[in-house]
């Protein structure tokens, strides 16, 4: 606050702007049309996969040329010392939301833990409840589920200590790397950015791959797969919500790779690569969490 | 001064001027050289694009304020349908099951069509004007914010006419009526909801990042209007509680579409889960209904007073607090649903702790008005019926919150006054005083004072003819969300629905007074308000297009 009672930048006000009822737009295409595939009632599945393109189409549209324009903005010193501090607090708390939005997924599979697939096997206050399925043993994981007829259990589990913990060790080094990136930067060394960063993307890219193979494995090899009871549903949203961070993060670490390249950012002014930086380590907390309480516990 | 049943005349304000508003160091001269400066280089664009295309938070905070009303209007008639139909017990106006999608419509369109739309209007009018900025922090983000809602609403509207009709699960939309034996259109409804989320959570962002980082030199967080504070920690709780809203109806499409069972006992999930997850979001929701409003009377009652407001500390505290409880009560919509006796007596006395700090706001609210000079201009007796309502609203909450109470009223019609009684003169009073009292800034004329006073009796009478019944019938069990009774309910069923609509219809007064505010010239001075105090008057009537292009000094 203080630092305005001097000279004052004015704060940058955009004048119109059609990216968002662009966004709006699309958003609009993809809900719809999301909607309409999975509901495919009366031939709705064909209009709903056209929408669900444009929305797409309108989306990538809209992200490239709001964040070209931001840049461009930046890039003509448009944006003030306070400019700067709106969007550090803006990120922050878009990432807040973030993580209140995997906290859902992990209170389910506490409560699920805790409460429900003890109550339904006869233990604790509501134990009761073990008269709807009378014989179903509570466990953890949930190998046979309360009705198999339903939800057929997974056959196994997938092991913590090959895949995940490989993965593990892939995520916090990556956030390492970017750190490194991220000092490098500061330093103006901008060789030694670039590579960091490349390695950090990298690393992200494995990670990747070693989680769509163990989806694989899973649905062909183990039979933990979405249906398979409420382990399988905990399981697969908590890693699939992640995982799907994970892919945009590595493309906003991609595109924030050329961007360098292409000799953007100073040693003082880089706040995309901060905002970057940040989403990428709270991915990989969310994955520690993910690696304690889904694979190890 | 005038006893306040006439029109104040802007030449008595003028008179009046000289005091409060002078700690505003120089903020009068300067914003008048800017007035000349931007209308110049940018005015409001011309024609339909500045609309869609704007980035102003004035231009936002209007359409969001239209979209609202709009919305409350279709919500209305829907409510209205619900009332025709049990005017009389029997089956006589509507069916069943479309019955059941008017309750849910109307409740889905109200809580996140109409109260909070509006609250947000407000929010991107009166924030910058409040704290000295410019305009929002992030002005394109907030147009998105915005015009998320038109398409969201649109999606959730088309879904009436779908095969197999819209939800019909009623708006808190438990498992497993809202799965297994949801309707097809379901799926409409969880992607509309998505988007309402995705537009709350930005412009949450938005109050936040403007609150934190645009104030005027000198405006402390301790200097706050209340009504900024109150919209903070409003925005805290979006943040924090909408995410978990897209994470539970993430988990219903699972369940839909991709053969999970969160909500499925039968793979070991939990219909109950559904219940703790929403609550976990749908107690701090009602919060975010009520607490701009607490800001708004705590602006207008010592405005009409003519005093400090009384506490001003305290409020900031209390409304704190008042956040922090909202988080730790929710099963307490949950007390019949089987929970062990450790969550029950949890639930129960962390629930009884909130009547605290609100009982704080109220007694701050009427100690404000203590022997001040009070006139009451129809924002005033918006005001007051808020404190002495609500209050009416929380007495019947501290009856729901005892647990072994709570199951004889649980799911009665005690209940659905409960929270009308808190969202009708509670929320929607708010915003009805707000929008009289900042209507003559928004549009440089004053609005018709006699006209307003009806509207605003007219209202009164029609709110608690319609919802005092309520509390009887529902004392004395009749379920809600049912569209036939008992007969023994008919009487006060049907002396509710001449409330309702002579509620609903009294609507069209106020739809009448603002557009011919807007548009007959009854220029108001820049105070407006003899005893109105903050920023916002220091801007002439109407607020120029962009408000301070450069931080006004405050002291
Ligand atoms: C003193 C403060 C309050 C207390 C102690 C309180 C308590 C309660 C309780 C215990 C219930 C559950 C009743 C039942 O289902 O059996 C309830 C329901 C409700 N309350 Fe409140 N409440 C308070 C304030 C508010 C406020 C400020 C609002 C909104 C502006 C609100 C809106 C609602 C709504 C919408 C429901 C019904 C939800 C539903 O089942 O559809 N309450 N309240
Ligand atoms: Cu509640």
């Amino acid at each position: 606050m203080d630092s305005q009672t001097q000279e004052y930048q004015e704060y940058y006000v955009p004048t119109q702007s059609y990216f968002p009822i662009v966004a709006s737009v699309s958003l609009f295409c993809l809900a719809f049309g999301a909607a309409s595939v999975l509901t495919a009632v009366e031939n709705t599945g064909d209009m709903g996969m056209i929408m669900l393109f444009t929305g797409f189409i309108l989306l990538f549209f809209v992200i490239i040329s709001w964040f070209t324009k931001v840049a461009a903005e930046s890039r003509d010193g448009l944006y003030s010392a306070q400019m700067d501090v709106s969007f550090r607090w803006g990120m922050g708390w878009f990432i807040s939301s973030e993580v209140m939005f995997f906290a859902a997924f992990f209170g389910a599979l506490f409560y699920i833990r805790v409460f429900s697939v003890p109550w339904l096997g006869g233990e604790g206050d509501k134990g009761v409840s073990n008269m709807l399925w009378e014989g179903f043993v509570s466990q953890w994981p949930l190998m046979t589920t309360p009705d198999p007829s339903l939800f057929k259990g997974p056959a196994q589990v997938v092991d913590p200590w090959h895949i995940p913990l490989l993965n593990t060790i892939l995520l916090i080094s990556s956030s390492l790397t970017l750190t490194l990136s991220h000092k490098a930067l500061k330093l103006n060394n901008r060789t030694w950015t670039s590579i960091w960063l490349a390695v950090t993307v990298v690393l992200g890219a494995v990670f990747l791959y070693y989680q769509v193979l163990e989806y694989h494995e899973a649905y062909t090899e183990l039979g933990l797969t979405l249906s398979a009871g409420v382990y399988g549903s905990t399981f697969f949203i908590l890693t699939g919500f992640h995982g799907l961070h994970v892919t945009i993060g590595t493309i906003m670490l991609l595109c924030i790779l050329v961007r360098v390249l292409e000799g953007e950012f100073t040693g003082k002014k880089h706040f995309a690569f901060e905002a970057v930086a940040w989403y990428w380590h709270f991915v990989d907390v969310v994955w520690v969490g993910l690696f304690i309480f889904v694979y190890i516990l | 001064m005038t006893t306040g049943t006439e029109q104040i005349t802007a030449a008595e304000i003028e008179t009046a001027e000289a005091g409060q508003n002078e700690s505003f160091e120089g903020v009068q001269a300067d914003t008048d050289k800017h007035t000349d400066a931007t209308e110049h280089h940018h005015g409001p664009a011309k024609g339909i694009s500045r609309w869609f295309f704007t980035t102003n938070h004035k231009d936002i905070g209007s359409m969001y304020l239209w979209f609202s009303l709009v919305m409350f209007m279709v919500g209305g008639c829907m409510a209205l349908m619900v009332r025709t139909e049990l005017f009389q017990p029997g089956l006589q106006f509507i069916q069943p099951d479309f019955f059941n999608q008017m309750t849910t419509m109307h409740g889905l369109i109200m809580v996140f069509g109409a109260v909070m739309p509006a609250f947000v209007g407000l929010a991107n009018w009166m924030i910058p004007m409040m704290v000295g900025a410019p305009d929002m922090a992030l002005p394109r983000l907030n147009n998105w914010s915005f015009w998320i809602l038109p398409f969201a609403f649109s999606i959730m509207l088309m879904t009436l006419f779908m095969e197999g009709g819209g939800p019909n699960f009623g708006w808190t939309f438990y498992a497993p009526l809202s799965t297994t034996f949801a309707p097809p259109s379901v799926t409409y409804f969880i992607f509309a909801v998505h988007m309402m989320g995705i537009s709350s959570i930005m412009g949450a962002i938005n109050v936040i990042v403007t609150i934190l980082n645009m104030r005027a030199p000198g405006m402390d967080m301790m200097k706050l209007p209340l009504f900024v504070w109150t919209w903070l920690i409003t925005a805290f709780l979006l943040i924090l509680v909408m995410p978990i809203l897209a994470g539970v109806v993430t988990m219903m499409l699972m369940d839909i579409h991709f053969g999970t069972s969160f909500f499925n006992a039968a793979g070991g999930g939990d219909p109950v889960l559904f219940q703790h997850i929403f609550w976990f979001f749908g107690h701090p929701e009602v919060y975010i209904m009520i607490l701009p409003a607490f800001g708004i009377v705590s602006e207008i009652i010592p405005t009409f007073a003519r005093k400090k407001l009384f506490g001003y500390s305290s409020m900031v505290y209390a409304t704190s607090s008042i956040a922090f409880l909202s988080f730790i009560v929710w099963a307490h919509h949950m007390f019949t649903v089987g929970m062990p006796l450790a969550g029950e007596l949890f639930f129960m006395f962390a629930t009884m702790l909130i009547a605290v700090p609100t009982g704080v706001k109220v007694f701050n609210w009427v100690a404000t008005m203590f022997r001040g000079s009070m006139t009451f201009e129809t924002p005033m007796l918006f005001a007051l019926a808020f404190v002495v309502l609500f209050s009416i609203g929380g007495f019947s909450g501290l009856m729901l919150a005892i647990a072994p109470a709570d199951f004889q009223y649980h799911d009665t019609y005690f209940v659905v006054a409960h929270f009308h009684y808190v969202l009708v003169p509670g929320s929607i009073f708010s915003i009805m005083a707000a929008a009289y009292y900042w209507l003559p800034k928004w549009t440089g004329n004053y609005y018709d004072e006699k006209m307003g006073k009806i509207h605003f009796w007219l209202s009164f009478i029609g709110i608690n003819i319609t919802f005092f019944p309520m509390h009887f019938v529902g004392l004395a069990g009749m379920p809600r969300r049912v569209p036939d009774y008992a007969l023994q309910f008919a009487d006060f069923n049907a002396v509710s629905t001449v409330g309702a609509f002579l509620f609903g219809f009294s609507q069209l007064l106020f739809i009448y007074n603002v557009v011919c505010c807007i548009r007959k010239k009854n220029q108001a001075s820049k105070q407006v308000w003899e005893g109105a105090y903050g920023l916002e008057w220091t801007l002439p009537s109407p607020a120029p297009y962009h408000s301070f292009t450069k931080p006004p000094k405050v002291d």
